[in-house]
């Protein structure tokens, strides 16, 4: 099991204190990977603050994820507390607008 | 990993699926899917997805180090 108690505890809190958390490689401003590229542009462009998490920087948190998550592959979002998915799913919520729907408290100016 | 590959390991988990993958950079590792099976009704997005990454196993501790993935239910 990767998944340690303190783990758990870390990502519980992470997810419950930033209302959107995204899981990625590299960081948003530069990220590392195609993928998590796309899913920090889709939650800049629905004009939201969101915390990233690099988890190239960090094994534990990488292999933790996977658990937490059931979920194999990177990036992943979280929403309120939320699982949402990864860079294919929050794509194609923005596109139907559920996302900003979602995220319409959340939204900047 | 291949296209071939893929496309039989979601099968095999899923056997009523129709499954397209492609590999659009043609460099075996990042792959697109699309899966369509009527055992996605009802499901959320994120259900679907986890359906098609059991299936996979754990190919994305290996081989598979992108797969861009289309669920839904076939019309």
């Amino acid at each position: 099991m990767s998944l340690s108690d303190a783990m758990k505890e870390r990502l519980t809190n992470d997810v419950k204190n930033n209302n959107v958390v995204l899981y990625m490689k590299g960081t948003k401003d530069f990220p590392m990977c195609g993928f998590s590229a796309r899913a920090a542009q889709v939650l800049k462009a629905a004009k939201v603050d969101f915390a990233d998490f690099n988890i190239l920087d960090d094994n534990d948190l990488r292999l933790g994820l996977k658990e937490f998550s059931e979920w194999p592959t990177f990036p992943q979002c979280y929403i309120k507390g939320e699982f949402i998915g990864g860079s294919d799913i929050l794509l194609e919520m923005y596109e139907s607008g559920e996302l900003q729907e979602m995220l319409k408290d959340l939204q900047k100016a | 990993m291949t296209t071939d590959e893929i496309e039989k390991l979601i099968k095999n988990g899923l056997p009523d699926a129709s499954v397209d993958v492609r590999d659009p950079m043609n460099d075996r590792t990042h792959f697109e899917a699309t899966v369509l099976s009527p055992s996605f009704k009802g499901k959320t997005r994120v259900q679907q997805h986890k359906m098609v990454y059991a299936a996979l196993g754990d190919s994305f501790d290996g081989p598979l180090h992108a797969l861009a993935l289309k669920t839904g239910v076939p019309n």
